[in-house]
């Protein structure tokens, strides 16, 4: 935090002006550089919506059709841009709703804030129309949260939550703001945030750590790499990319991780954990060396962890020393940011090919091509599988889209198969799977990146969780690209009641409506695919499109991802099919 | 140590581990709070808990000491019936041997403060025990060494 001494010399270089807590939470959001919010107002936050009809000018709300899709949408804003992404919403009902994008963001590192109105003071306490101790049921979901009763705490604790916010490992904030706050009166100035005594965003590099890391790497004879998102939130692509070059060491990625790396680069082999590629996860248990790169061991990644990579010394590149020896024991642990840890560690690495172990990840390829892929994206039988419908969206986006997964079977085939060039390409809900994530996600994406390509895979299941933000693609104009995959199906989980439950297929078929209706209802431009013959062309027809388009794909009822580690299996137990 | 908050015990509460004892005080820095909390489970679940406790925004440092680290301190109040005093003659040896001070009598009932390792506050809850403990509280503050 800044010393008092900063803080009077800045009170005193600013000019501060006589305004109403309200109006002090826009000038917070616009010093911190934000045009764009998710929201939906209510009785205890409508000072600020006030204020922010005052400002639209120069701030955009986008009304959301549920509070959960303002915080999806923000953080589908976040990922793609790297921002900060910021949703609002009222007490009681409104901020609960919030409650699942918040712990959604907090398993994935996202960096949001929320600001939800609240009771005046007074009422605090007393179980207040709306009231709902927001603070206490968010605590557990956020990086930080923080109670503001009076108006002359906001600029500070804005400034406070933007820098939490998105420094160190990035997370959720939320600010709850009684309604007197916003009321009341406060003398304005606005200083950024630039440190907070009780917390260290990251740590710094250690040089000795770093060597033993460089001669374990220069001394590996079966080196693996897997990375994680930290390769993207510390945006370290291109340094990435140089140790995996230089070293030429074989690269996997966890599903956060897509895109960090051309998928067409010869040294990425491709994506581990439950039902990521053959190769990299039976290889897991024969590397030499594990180089893991901000990624935290998730059990849907290890599987069994007594059965994880026992053989290998461990390198683990982490910002969060909490995530160090959680899970899986690191030999040599690397803290610090992913670009800086990266950067340092170059030099130190001797150029390097490791052709036969390579030469395993291509035999293990072409056994996963020969009784998996094959038949998932160049399928011979009648049906459509969702495989095929991917690579058509590969091949009509040249591979360039922001593809963005909802939770489900289509999920995994989505990130298995979809080609990625650029990075920031993979939105989906990794550590916390929420069905009904990706539909406002979307949404938030294509605003965050309006120069790009942004296509949703959704389940029919998952479609129907948040199906009304079609109200705010209709409303805006947002040209995203909307694909349900419809198997009819909770499809994942009638997957596991077919191999784990003797085919008992409790609550998982699903009677649905008429989806291209419902789309055009929105006046959303929509088609329904049924035959191969029809896939390719209505595809190239919704690329093509300057607007928002819906398809909906009738996929084959009962088909499964493989392979897959069960769960409780090891990584090597991972199955064809 | 942290400026306020109490959020971060839902951290043990997700893995049910108990916590055996909670103590808040002021430490010698101002506006910063020390916490020592006792609990009964695995190293590497402490190991894990402390790295997660730490990262909370609010806590400026957390470390752990194993049993044989800390050094331990309890009080603990007995709150016995009055009549006990002059009917059971063994409660007037218990108070004598085991150290311990009658802090408050009235009609109903007195009350007996201790203070020592914890198997003495043990041993002289189960010798009071078979006469009738009204109520019993203890403390832990401790430090690690
Ligand atoms: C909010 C939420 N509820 C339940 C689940 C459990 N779940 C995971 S996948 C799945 C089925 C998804 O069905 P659908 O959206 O149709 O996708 P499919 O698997 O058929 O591709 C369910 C119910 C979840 N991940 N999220
Ligand atoms: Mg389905």
């Amino acid at each position: 935090m800044e010393t008092l001494k900063e803080k009077k010399t800045a009170q005193k270089t600013k000019k501060s002006i006589r305004i109403s807590g309200a109006e002090a939470i826009i000038h917070c959001l616009l010093a911190e550089g934000v045009d764009l919010i998710y929201g939906y107002p209510g009785g205890a936050i409508m000072p600020v919506y006030d204020e922010l009809y005052k400002f639209q000018d120069k701030l955009t709300h986008i009304l959301t059709r549920h509070e959960q899709g303002a915080t999806h949408a923000a953080q589908g804003y976040a990922r793609v841009s790297g921002r900060v992404g910021v949703a609002m919403a009222t007490s009681g009902p409104g901020a609960t709703n919030l409650v699942t994008g918040l712990a959604d963001a907090q398993i994935d590192s996202t960096p949001l804030v929320c600001i939800t109105g609240q009771v005046p003071r007074h009422l605090l306490g007393s179980d207040a129309f709306q009231e709902t101790d927001i603070i206490g049921i968010s605590t557990p979901v956020t990086k930080w949260n923080y109670q503001v009763t009076k108006a002359s705490e906001i600029p500070e604790i804005m400034a406070k939550a933007f820098y939490i916010a998105k420094s160190g490992r990035p997370g959720p904030v939320l600010v709850d703001i009684t309604k007197n706050a916003q009321f009341d009166e406060l003398d304005f100035t606005y200083t950024k945030c630039n440190g907070v005594r009780s917390y260290k965003p990251a740590p710094k590099p250690d040089a000795d750590a770093l060597k033993q890391a460089a001669d374990l790497i220069n001394n590996a004879k079966k080196p693996l790499i897997v990375w994680g998102q930290g390769v993207i939130l510390g945006k370290a692509e291109e340094e990435l990319k140089e140790l995996v070059e230089k070293a030429g060491i074989p690269a996997a990625w966890t599903i956060m991780g897509a895109s960090a790396l051309d998928s067409e680069h010869p040294l990425n082999v491709g994506m581990v954990g439950m039902h990521g590629n053959y190769g990299p996860n039976l290889l897991t248990n024969e590397c030499d060396v594990l180089i893991a790169i901000g990624m935290r061991f998730d059990d849907r990644v290890t599987g069994r962890l007594e059965d994880y990579a026992k053989q290998a010394k461990v390198i683990h590149f982490e910002i969060d020393p909490a995530e160090v020896n959680k899970n899986v024991h690191a030999d040599v642990p690397v803290l610090g940011n992913s670009k800086e840890t990266l950067s340092l560690i170059l030099p130190l690495i001797n150029p390097n090919s490791h052709k036969e172990w390579l030469q395993l990840f291509a035999e293990k390829y072409q056994i996963e091509y020969d009784t998996v892929i094959k038949n998932d994206i160049y399928p011979t039988k009648e049906g459509l599988t969702m495989g095929e419908v991917i690579e058509e969206i590969n091949l009509a986006s040249d591979q360039k889209a922001v593809i963005v997964t909802d939770v489900g079977q289509h999920r995994m085939i989505g990130c298995r198969y979809a080609k990625f060039k650029e990075s920031k390409s993979n939105i989906t809900s990794g550590g916390l799977g929420t069905m009904g994530f990706a539909l406002p996600a979307a949404i938030g994406a294509k605003m965050g990146a309006m120069d790009r390509e942004v296509v949703a895979i959704i389940g029919d299941g998952g479609y129907q969780m948040t199906i009304q933000e079609l109200g705010v693609i209709f409303q805006h104009n947002v040209p995203v690209k909307i694909v349900v995959l419809n198997n009819d199906h909770l499809g994942m989980v009638r997957q596991w009641q077919e191999l784990f439950f003797d085919r008992r297929y409790a609550s998982t078929v699903m009677t649905n409506p008429d989806f291209v209706k419902i789309a055009e209802g929105y006046h959303i431009e929509a088609k329904r695919v049924t035959e191969r013959k029809e896939l390719k062309s209505t595809i190239q027809e919704m690329m093509a499109s300057k607007n928002p388009y819906f398809l909906e794909v009738k996929v084959e009822k009962e088909d499964n991802v493989f392979p897959m580690i069960p769960s409780g299996a090891a990584v090597s137990e991972i199955r064809l099919k | 140590m942290l400026d306020c908050s109490i959020g971060y015990l839902g951290i043990f509460l997700k893995r049910h581990i108990n916590i055996e004892s909670l103590n808040v005080s002021k430490s010698e820095i101002d506006h910063v709070s020390k916490f020592t909390i006792v609990v009964n489970t695995t190293e590497k679940w402490v190991h894990n808990i402390v790295g997660q406790i730490e990262k909370q925004i609010e806590v400026i440092k957390a470390f752990y000491h194993t049993d044989d680290e800390t050094i331990y301190q309890e009080s603990a109040l007995f709150k016995i019936a009055s009549n006990l005093l002059f009917d059971e003659r063994q409660i007037q040896n218990i108070i004598k041997e085991s150290n311990s001070q009658i802090v408050t009598v009235s009609r109903e009932f007195f009350v007996l403060a201790k203070s020592g390792r914890r198997f003495e506050i043990d041993e002289m809850y189960e010798q009071l025990k078979p006469f009738g403990i009204m109520q019993f509280v203890r403390s832990r503050p401790n430090f690690g060494n």
